[in-house]
């Protein structure tokens, strides 16, 4: 077992990898790029991987990494091309008072890129705290905080959305309407 | 200290994530990357182990 090649756990994190990318950059094909650039990064550097620790922590640091370096260099770029995270950029959203997921997902996509991020990590892909702080070269509390404002502003979002539809004209709809050059940031 | 809505929409939140998370999940791995890692064994395989 100890002999095991690290390397051939790769592929049982691969899908939990794709939805990481897929949920940072809004943009499929981006995101597989992503993560065969890790893959490959991963593949090639298994020699700096501790056996025994966490793989899928160790893969999404080399993900984000390659994220942010890629973003560092692309930042002109429209992310959003597909609409994963903006369907019907042109519509406002429906108020139909539940929290429909499209909804949910235009909001995601407003948040900040550490914000989004850390809430991903804790919220979604079952890191802890603690995980999440040392993959992002951060304290434990800034995570803490990160996720807790991307709560409260989501929350803040789709209450506006459900509850006070008419008031949300001004900041929320100009950043849903003008979403990819948000996402950009 | 928080109200019961906010909890509400905190694990409101939660759910919804995990629900944008899985239905990617879902879609399971394209087949490139199938393709990428027998590639990246092909090459060590050729390459003996000089690495």
């Amino acid at each position: 077992m100890s002999n095991a090649d690290p390397r051939d756990e790769l592929i049982e994190h691969l899908p939990a990898m794709r939805a990481f990318a897929i949920s940072l950059t809004r943009n499929s094909a981006v995101a597989d790029d992503m993560v065969q650039d890790t893959v490959v990064k991963a593949w090639t550097n298994i020699d700096k991987f501790e056996k025994g620790s966490n793989m899928r922590a160790w893969l999404f640091t080399i993900l984000r990494n390659t994220y942010y370096s890629n973003r560092r260099k692309a930042r002109r770029e429209v992310s959003d091309v597909d609409g994963v995270f903006t369907e019907s950029l042109a519509e406002k959203p429906a108020h139909d008072g539940h929290m429909q997921m499209a909804d949910f997902r235009r909001a995601l996509g407003q948040l900040k890129d550490e914000q989004r991020e850390a809430l991903l990590l804790v919220g979604a892909s079952g890191f802890s705290y603690e995980e999440a702080a040392q993959m992002c070269g951060v304290a434990v509390g800034t995570i803490k905080s990160r996720t807790n404002r991307a709560r409260a502003q989501l929350a803040e979002i789709l209450g506006h959305n459900e509850n006070e539809a008419m008031e949300m004209t001004d900041d929320a709809t100009m950043s849903v309407l003008s979403a990819s050059k948000v996402a950009s940031f | 200290m928080n109200t019961p809505k906010k909890d509400d929409y905190e694990r409101a939140i939660d759910e919804n994530l995990k629900k944008v998370f899985e239905q990617t999940l879902e879609e399971g791995i394209p087949d490139r990357f199938q393709d990428l890692l027998s590639q990246l064994k092909q090459q060590d395989r050729n390459q003996g182990s000089a690495k």
